[in-house]
């Protein structure tokens, strides 16, 4: 192998590592939301792009860069999650599986159209001047904005970790994931923290919408290719498991960068459906999930 | 009561009147009236106002709107009702909307930048035997099949790049630098295969001074590049040659810029993308200085100084480009085809379409005039080159408006300014 290929793989495997930090934290949300509630959010890639489309409407109308916009949209989708949970998904825990899936489905649907009627269906991004920007470490370049996001995804991981783990709240969803019914004799508001927990989930999608929009542009139609690709990668990491989303992401960011350079880059996506493949195969229950037996 | 029915010695006489003032009506006095009565052909333009192709369809559907005024100005005795559809940058939606158009009742089809949906829409006319005139699709198929009812004033894939081709001898030969080594970077929809078949068929016949390296292909939809960059930067070519649209020529020269690759030039083989208003005001200094190889309006030309004045006056911050043109151009033929035919009816606007010979247009190139299979094989490649923000003429050097600036200079350079 000659030195300009290892540095071409090696420049590969930096774009992905610093993309997969952007798909797991958006995939955090979906695993978060299912890991607590048991309940799958169909609508995460819709969710996320409404993010998008408000950090580019903020960008366009108040040039306000994504990056300050990121806290107001995650603010406000956490608010949004939380009156979405206590109104409408929190009569369907509990309910049949197939309820919750035509439920969280009619509000993606909702939420395509909505975006359709007020943004229309042109491709839609931020131009900022950091667009034209990258690092060099050495012989390896990082592109300044994926870096930028990158950074953000893994400081909003790091807060999240906190709050699961240092506050009371925290502590109490995870009590409440782990034993419903205990969470419930010790006295622990459980619809309250299942409406919690679908707001942190919804911040967690938002911002991440936030930095996507610095590093692809958005339409509507973006919404259904997310949901499937937060689905992979929570499958392949382990659902339910946070830091299976996180590695999952950078599982899939990587392989994809590395298809990319290795095969033909529009195969890249098959490279990670082979894994998912693989996954359910070997480990159905994800790199980092736990067995349900 | 009165009979109102009745025609009277009385009416004859204000008829006639009538009749006689507007036969003895100087020239531009009619021109007036052709202006504002009743059009004489309902025109369905179909383009990509939204979608992917959006802002290419716009810039189009921008020269169909000023036709009517510069007919006028040119004193052509036409008028076209032209009825807008938008074909959403998907062939599904162009047949629905083709069909659409027909059933409104349009007696001419005018469309669609893109080879998919021009396709689509081909296959509509043809089937519902309305007269079809391609306005920009370079897939040679479209005029292969032998359509009766399609007409095409637009290069096919081949013809652009053959001729952008030469232009990159010429440009060697002026500038004295010669790359050795490029790579083709391709959109895999139907114009950028139709593209790649061509370049790999004609490649070996033209004796080209540079070996293409690799070829890599993309989705025209694509979010990000940076894989595909980084593929071609390995590579080490001296020459890029995209074969892009508009999104992805933005995405393809931000990831350029970001990867610091500075390869001697990045001139296109006959495509959009680089030279599109969007591409310059979104990558500013980064857009100049590239080259696009492809037909350009002819500045010299009557009819293109009209059009420019009036698209300038109704749009005036939007600048008319090739997509404007050869779409008022579609639009021109077919006021012509009913000049030729006083007719709506589709087989007498076809005879009209096939003797067609335009002398006065805006394309440089000879008259446009479309052979047995209803293609125009007279337009002309000119070198585009981006200079100040602005697509300028280079190449060849009887139509230069500006001296050729090659290889490229440095992303950092001082002349990007």
């Amino acid at each position: 192998m000659t030195s300009d290929f290892l540095l071409s793989l090696a420049q590969a495997v930096t774009k992905g590592l610093l993309t997969g930090m952007v798909y797991g934290l958006m995939a955090l949300g979906l695993s978060v939301i299912f890991g607590v509630m048991r309940v799958v959010n169909f609508a995460h890639g819709e969710i996320m792009v409404v993010g998008m489309y408000l950090a580019w409407m903020g960008f366009e109308y108040l040039q306000v860069s994504p990056m300050l916009s990121l806290p107001v949209i995650a603010a406000l989708f956490f608010v949004l999650g939380y009156a979405l949970q206590r109104t409408l998904i929190s009569p369907f825990i509990g309910r049949p599986e197939h309820q919750q899936f035509l439920l969280l489905l009619a509000v993606a649907i909702l939420l395509v159209n909505g975006c359709l009627a007020i943004a229309g269906p042109d491709s839609r991004s931020v131009q900022m001047d950091s667009q034209f920007d990258s690092y060099e470490l050495g012989p390896l370049v990082f592109d300044a904005v994926r870096l930028h996001a990158a950074l953000a995804a893994v400081a909003i991981a790091g807060l999240l970790w906190l709050f699961f783990t240092r506050t009371r709240t925290g502590k109490s969803i995870r009590a409440a994931a782990d034993n419903n019914m205990g969470a419930l004799v010790v006295g622990l508001d459980v619809r309250r923290l299942y409406a919690f927990t679908f707001g942190v989930g919804a911040a967690c999608v938002g911002a991440a919408g936030a930095l996507m929009i610095t590093i692809i542009p958005v339409t509507p139609f973006l919404a259904a290719e997310y949901t499937l690709l937060a689905f992979v990668i929570v499958i392949v990491g382990g659902l339910g498991s946070m830091t299976g989303a996180l590695l999952g992401g950078l599982l899939i960011g990587v392989s994809e960068a590395v298809a990319g350079l290795l095969l033909q880059p529009s195969l890249k996506s098959m490279v990670s459906f082979g894994i998912l493949i693989l996954v359910l195969l070997l480990r159905p229950q994800g790199l980092l999930g736990k067995s349900s037996t | 009561m009165t009979n109102h029915n009745q025609f009277t010695r009385r009416h004859l006489g204000k008829a006639a009147l009538a009749g006689a003032t507007l036969i003895g009506a100087p020239l531009p006095l009619r021109h007036g009236f052709a202006q504002t009565a009743p059009a004489n052909l309902k025109v369905g333009l179909l383009l990509p106002t939204s979608g992917i192709q959006a802002q290419i369809g716009q810039a189009c559907r921008r020269g169909g709107d000023v036709a009517n005024e510069v007919f006028g100005d040119m004193k052509m005795p036409v008028r076209l009702e032209i009825v807008n559809y938008d074909t959403e940058s998907k062939p599904d939606v162009s047949r629905t909307q083709a069909e659409k158009a027909i059933d409104a009742g349009c007696h001419i089809l005018v469309g669609a930048f893109d080879s998919g949906q021009t396709i689509a829409i081909a296959q509509v006319a043809e089937q519902r035997g309305v007269p079809m005139i391609v306005n920009i699709a370079a897939a040679p198929q479209i005029t292969e099949q032998g359509y009766k009812f399609v007409v095409r004033n637009f290069p096919t894939a081949p013809m652009l790049i053959t001729g952008a081709l030469a232009l990159h001898k010429e440009i060697f030969k002026v500038s004295g630098k010669t790359p050795k080594t490029a790579v083709l970077m391709s959109v895999n929809d139907t114009f950028g295969t139709a593209m790649i078949n061509g370049i790999k068929a004609l490649f070996p016949k033209l004796d080209m001074p540079y070996q293409i390296v690799d070829t890599i292909s993309y989705d025209p939809a694509a979010k990000d590049l940076s894989v595909e960059v980084a593929k071609a930067k390995a590579t080490k070519a001296e020459l890029l040659m995209p074969v892009s649209r508009l999104n992805d020529a933005k995405l393809l020269v931000q990831e350029m810029v970001k990867q610091r690759w500075e390869p001697m030039g990045v001139m296109n083989p006959g495509a959009p993308g680089l030279y599109e208003q969007d591409f310059l005001k979104t990558m500013g200094k980064y857009g100049d200085f590239m080259i696009s190889n492809v037909p350009w309006l002819d500045p010299k030309s009557a009819m293109t100084q009209v059009l420019e004045k009036r698209h300038a006056a109704k749009f005036p911050k939007d600048q008319l480009d090739i997509n404007g043109g050869f779409t008022f151009e579609g639009l021109l033929v077919a006021a012509q085809a009913w000049l030729t035919a006083k007719s709506t009816k589709p087989a007498d606007l076809m005879e009209a379409l096939r003797k067609t010979k335009i002398d006065q247009h805006v394309i440089i190139g000879g008259p446009i005039q479309f052979d047995a299979k209803g293609q125009n094989v007279s337009i002309k490649a000119a070198a585009v080159e981006n200079l100040k923000r602005k697509p300028t003429v280079v190449m060849p050097l009887e139509s230069a408006a500006a001296p050729l600036v090659f290889p490229m200079p440095a992303w950092n350079d001082k002349r990007r300014v």
